[in-house]
């Protein structure tokens, strides 16, 4: 069981959580960036071995969007960063 | 030697000291004609075929740990092809018709039952989707059948269909030609004819580098030293994106954890393999009498190899809606795979942006019913630069082209898949 650091909730476990996956550096909606530059940041780059910056949602708790640093290869959560 | 009743008995009466390895320990060379690079059934299985269908032999498979130490015999060894998509249904339904020889060919008990597979429906609407479904394997020429009420029953007679549950069972999809198959076999089936044929298979030996000159490949190195060739495949499944990036190449996918276990071996009480679709619990029993239980991914992206109780309980809860009986069971071992999940849930198949490069990955949790297939089609693809037709829908491209393959239309979220 993941414990999940919540800025506003602090320690508390995966199931009250849903995840939103890692964090996706998408273009600006300005017409500015082409169909390539979309794909590659919807599909590629997102699955390091190792810390990822990524979204939960604390659904059955304060109901925030809340980013994390997790390390994927030992599920260590490196705090610094809040959404 | 084959292997036989004869071969034991004969082998018996020298105290089994004499039994030749399996696979042996080849004198690396400086070059070959194709290297692949992982040793899980998928590899194995595109080697044996390289030599079997084509007569390549000059090849080399590297496994970085030991012969079927991956996912090939971490999964929970369900083949099945009842897959919406034509292109699904096609490739999986190549691979059961494999399957049903293979034993013989490879000349080692893969143990391939077909008890059939039921796929449990828990809603009118979801039965719809399912009988959808079933038509369109119909019209790919295999057999499906839809069970309600009675007939489902008889079909299981263990299921409990009669307590009030909060996802009560509507009907289920059959398919009788589905089964199982014993996973580590599968893997030294491939291993010992591919020797046999004069592969080179090494274990202990990742590859650790793969050179590209102007967008060509040149080689691949590895800790016993450089292997000079000009065709590769990657199928090296939960490693997929470490890999590939050593040739500088990106990915549309994420490792997510999945787990399974299996409870303490009793008396045969279950004769075929069953799915509780409202959240994915997956239960068959061995011939050695134990269950073996398996269920969604962990959801979220991990390599670590180590599930939470989050999914255990959750798995085990939906298996006792099923058979209430499984709660008088221990269970006795657990582990898990990192299994490789791309963005439309479906395998990236063929040629990379890097010439003479192939890659075979994104099975995530559903790859081992593709094996054969996956050889099969995986070595006409080397043996003669041809993209096999069967694996055209799954071409790497795909996603900048907006094709995605999506079976469950869950999105570019490969924790949903
Ligand atoms: C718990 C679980 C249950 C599953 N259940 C099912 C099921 O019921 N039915 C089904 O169809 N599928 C199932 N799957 C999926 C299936 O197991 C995989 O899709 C399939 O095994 C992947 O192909 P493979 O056999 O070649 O992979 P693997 O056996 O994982 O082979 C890849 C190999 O590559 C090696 N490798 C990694 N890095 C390197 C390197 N740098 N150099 C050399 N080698 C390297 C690894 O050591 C590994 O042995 C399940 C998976 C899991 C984890
Ligand atoms: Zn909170």
């Amino acid at each position: 069981m993941l414990l999940i650091p919540c800025p506003f909730c602090g320690l508390r476990e995966e199931s009250e959580f849903t995840y939103g996956g890692p964090c996706r550096d998408l273009p600006a909606p300005d017409g500015q960036a082409d169909a390539a530059a979309w794909s590659r940041a919807l599909h590629m780059g997102q699955n390091p071995r190792g810390p990822l910056r990524e979204l939960w949602y604390h659904t059955s708790g304060c109901e925030a969007w809340i980013e994390v640093t997790r390390d994927t290869d030992t599920h260590e959560f490196i705090q610094g960063s809040q959404t | 030697m084959g292997y036989s009743a004869f071969s034991i008995l004969g082998h018996a009466l020298t105290a089994n000291k004499h039994w030749q390895a399996a696979v042996g320990t080849p004198q690396m060379r400086t070059s070959y004609d194709a290297v692949i690079i992982g040793g899980g059934g998928h590899g194995l299985a595109t080697a044996y075929y390289l030599a079997q269908q084509h007569g390549i032999t000059n090849v080399a498979v590297l496994e970085a740990g030991w012969i079927g130490g991956g996912n090939t015999a971490r999964n929970t060894t369900i083949v099945r092809s009842d897959y919406l998509l034509n292109s699904s249904f096609r490739l999986k339904d190549f691979a059961l018709g494999l399957w049903a020889d293979l034993s013989r060919d490879l000349n080692f008990n893969l143990m391939y039952e077909p008890r059939g597979y039921v796929d449990l429906a828990h809603s009118d609407g979801e039965l719809e989707h399912f009988t959808l479904r079933a038509n369109a394997m119909r019209l790919g020429g295999a057999d499906a059948q839809i069970l309600t009420g009675d007939a489902l029953q008889e079909r299981v007679p263990e299921l409990d269909m009669a307590s009030p549950k909060r996802f009560p069972i509507a009907g289920a999809l059959v398919q009788e030609a589905g089964g199982v198959v014993r996973h580590d076999a599968v893997a030294w089936g491939f291993a010992r004819k591919a020797s046999q044929a004069g592969i080179h298979v090494f274990q202990n030996c990742p590859g650790t580098g793969i050179k590209v000159r102007d967008g060509k490949l040149q080689a691949i190195e590895t800790p016993k030293g450089r292997i000079a060739c000009d065709k590769a495949l990657i199928s090296v499944a939960g490693a997929s994106t470490q890999v590939a990036a050593l040739a500088g190449l990106e990915l549309p996918l994420n490792s997510i954890n999945v787990q399974a276990f299996v409870t303490e071996p009793v008396k045969p009480a279950l004769d075929t393999v069953v799915n509780y679709n409202a959240g994915y619990s997956y239960v068959s029993q061995t011939s050695k009498g134990e269950f073996v239980l398996g269920g969604a991914t962990d959801g979220y992206s991990s390599f670590a190899r180590r599930g939470s109780f989050e999914r255990i309980e959750d798995v085990l809860a939906r298996a006792l809606q099923m058979f209430p009986f499984l709660s008088r069971l221990r269970l006795m071992r657990h582990w898990s795979g990192t299994a490789d999940i791309p963005m439309d849930g479906n395998a990236i198949l063929g040629p990379t942006p890097v010439e003479g490069l192939m890659i075979n990955a994104g099975w995530g949790y559903a790859g081992f019913k593709a094996t054969p297939a996956i050889g099969h089609q995986m070595a006409e693809l080397l043996a003669t630069g041809q993209m096999p037709e069967l694996l055209q829908p799954f071409a790497y491209e795909r996603f900048a082209l907006g094709a995605e393959q999506d079976d469950a239309g869950a999105g570019p979220y490969p924790w949903l898949h």
